[in-house]
């Protein structure tokens, strides 16, 4: 049975590697591949009234940025060999937009990159690995 | 971008040199009586008064109040029965997600609410509670409520009627829905939308240098000196140094683009109101006993006030003049900071928009005033440009090192009115003059320079002045929305069947929630 596989892709190194390691498992397998990319976002900050005026203007910008450096290049690149791939674009908490994405598009597993915070930090802060370990529906692949 | 910003900036500072070593020579008496007969004649205009039961009141509180009461019944008590629903505005249950990176109501709620929670919730209430005594309380509490419905209509106006350019940015406030919206309504009302509008942008201006700039400015180095030592303090004849550094951080952000220090303030001043309340709670809690005591002198200091001058209506002015000036309900300046908002049903920003008051004056000012009742440190006697030093002493009774914290608390939130303001009087300023880079920067240095004015002169008349400004702007802002009311009654009832229908989408948990 085909599946359809989610990456987390940020352009980061840890990610890049996930994102190996899913082309793998697509091309071996021919599973559906999705490359997501989350704008880190909340719809809780406090903006000074300039920021706010210029938001729609920034968000546009910021997912075009998105499209055109990060997402477009590797789908299309991947597209070129054969593996089937599509790149989707979200604002929002990382853990939660790509829980959030993988209902929406019936993906079966999730693959993402192990950013390798200290441990103090993710104390703090929490990792996204370990938030959508915790919380998804989908099996979770965390790749080191 | 950072490094094309600190340039300008910083030459700026050579700029203001004048104004410091002008200030310095202790010129404020000078200055005071150069301004006095303008300030005083521009302030006897706006707040002309008619004597009833022994008290002069200004009739510009009267316009106020009458209208925040008329919008309550015109549109059956919206403040009551739209309150939930904002507040699932607020959470996001009808946001999509597909919409996430856009300005949410939380975000336009937030921002405006750090341009209104300043020194008015601070210094002014410690004036009213001392000059009309507990019982203002009460009058400031049902200001604020009523309050709630001006805001409703001013910031539904304000999304509906705003300026959507090609560039993705967006412009709104009292200027565009006077113009724009009196022009809908017929080709007579067009002449009269537009002096309204350009009126509304001229106090707007003032307003911006005044109540929004001198005021906080003044106030916040006022406490700062008096939590170091008072007249002793080395920095009591140093207003100027205060005023160059305040400045410097502000041009920083509004002319440098500094976004950081933006960023830095407005996480910060959240956390400074929540601490704020949380010591007012705690205060509150350790005079439990007190706390019935304080009720009904609150209560009844309401309906009578015995010994204090003017009597009820002496009271009653006080509670309403503090929280008019605290929540500027019905001024119009929240309009300009709520249109920014990412919906296509404005009315939905006018149910967000009330929270405005309802934080403002009925949590956050009631706070205020209990302590300052509890503590019994009320003093009718007191000179009204010492209202931070009072709430400051009522905290001090209790914690003894509150003060410290509430300097930082004043600063920071005079520091983010000034930002917000700053915006305010620009979006006026743009309105009349244009949009250009030249504009731009005429407008900001003045403002700065305002900024230097405000904290190194005592000025009476100069506060007097400022707000009269910002009550100067509720004549015509009100004027209009009288003529806009079935505008919004439109809007409101559509969006309500559809909501008491259950048309309208939830998204994410709240959808399961139903």
């Amino acid at each position: 049975m085909s599946k359809v596989l989610l990456v987390g892709f940020d352009c980061s190194e840890c990610s890049g590697r996930a994102l190996e390691y899913a082309v793998e498992w697509a091309e071996a397998s021919k599973h559906q591949l999705i490359i997501a990319h989350v704008i880190d976002w909340s719809p809780y900050s406090f903006n000074t009234p300039q920021e706010n005026e210029e938001r729609h203007k920034r968000r546009e910008a910021e997912l075009d940025r998105a499209h055109k450096e990060i997402i477009d290049p590797v789908v299309s690149e991947l597209r070129e060999r054969g593996v089937y791939a599509r790149g989707v674009i979200r604002h929002g908490h990382p853990a939660e937009t790509l829980c959030a994405v993988a209902e929406e598009f019936g993906v079966t597993n999730i693959i993402i990159g192990k950013t390798g915070s200290s441990r103090i930090k993710t104390q703090l802060f929490g990792s996204v690995a370990n938030t959508l370990v915790q919380t998804s529906q989908q099996a979770v692949t965390v790749v080191p | 971008m950072r490094k094309l910003g600190i340039g300008p900036a910083l030459a700026l500072t050579g700029l203001w040199a004048p104004a410091a070593a002008f200030a310095q020579e202790g010129v404020d008496q000078q200055i005071n009586q150069a301004v006095k007969p303008f300030a005083d004649a521009v302030s006897g205009f706006i707040f002309y008064s008619f004597p009833l039961g022994g008290v002069q009141i200004p009739f510009v509180l009267v316009w106020l109040i009458l209208a925040a009461t008329i919008f309550t019944f015109y549109f059956r008590f919206i403040n009551i029965r739209a309150f939930r629903h904002g507040f699932q505005l607020v959470r996001g249950d009808y946001s999509d997600p597909l919409a996430a990176g856009e300005v949410t109501h939380f975000q336009a709620l937030a921002t405006a609410l750090s341009g209104t929670v300043g020194l008015g919730n601070i210094a002014g209430v410690a004036v009213a509670v001392s000059l009309g005594g507990p019982g203002a309380t009460l009058w400031m509490i049902l200001a604020g409520l009523l309050g709630m419905s001006s805001k409703f209509v001013e910031c539904t106006l304000g999304v509906k009627y705003r300026n959507e350019y090609t560039d993705g940015t967006v412009s709104g406030g009292p200027m565009y829905y006077l113009s724009k919206g009196l022009a809908e309504r017929s080709g007579k009302l067009k002449i009269l939308g537009k002096v309204l509008a350009f009126l509304f942008a001229i106090f707007c201006i003032g307003g911006s240098f005044g109540g929004g700039n001198m005021f906080q400015a003044n106030q916040s180095f006022s406490q700062l000196v008096s939590v170091t030592g008072g007249e002793s303090s080395w920095l009591a004849d140093k207003g100027w140094l205060f005023g160059v550094v305040v400045a410097t951080l502000v041009g920083l952000v509004v002319i440098g683009g500094i976004r950081g220090i933006a960023r830095v303030t407005s996480k910060i001043v959240p956390f400074m109101a929540v601490v704020y309340v949380t010591a007012g709670l705690v205060i509150i809690f350790i005079h439990m006993s007190e706390v019935p005591l304080a009720f009904s002198a609150i209560a009844s200091g309401a309906f009578t006030a015995e010994g204090i001058s003017g009597g009820v209506i002496g009271v009653l002015f006080q509670g309403f003049k503090r929280a008019a000036f605290s929540n500027e309900a019905g001024i119009g300046s929240a309009a300009i900071a709520h249109s920014a908002v990412r919906t296509n049903r404005p009315v939905t920003e006018g149910f967000v928009a009330l929270y405005e008051p309802f934080v403002d004056t009925v949590v956050v000012c009631t706070i205020t005033a209990l302590v300052i009742v509890i503590t019994g440190t009320w003093n009718p006697s007191v000179d009204p440009s010492q209202g931070v030093a009072l709430t400051s002493a009522a905290f001090e009774s209790t914690i003894s090192w509150f003060p410290w914290v509430l300097t930082v608390a004043v600063i920071l939130f005079a520091f983010s009115t000034m930002i917000s303001w700053s915006y305010y009087g620009l979006k006026a300023w743009t309105y009349i003059f244009g949009e250009s880079m030249i504009t731009d920067v005429v407008y900001k240095l003045l403002f700065l320079f305002f900024i230097i004015l405000g904290s190194s002169m005592k000025l009476g008349s100069v506060i007097d002045f400022s707000d009269a400004m910002i009550f100067a702007m509720a004549f015509p802002n009100v004027l209009g929305i009288y003529f806009l009311l079935p505008v919004v009654k439109k809007e409101l009832d559509a969006y309500w069947a559809d909501y008491k229908a259950g048309k309208l989408k939830k998204f994410g948990k709240a959808a399961n929630r139903g």
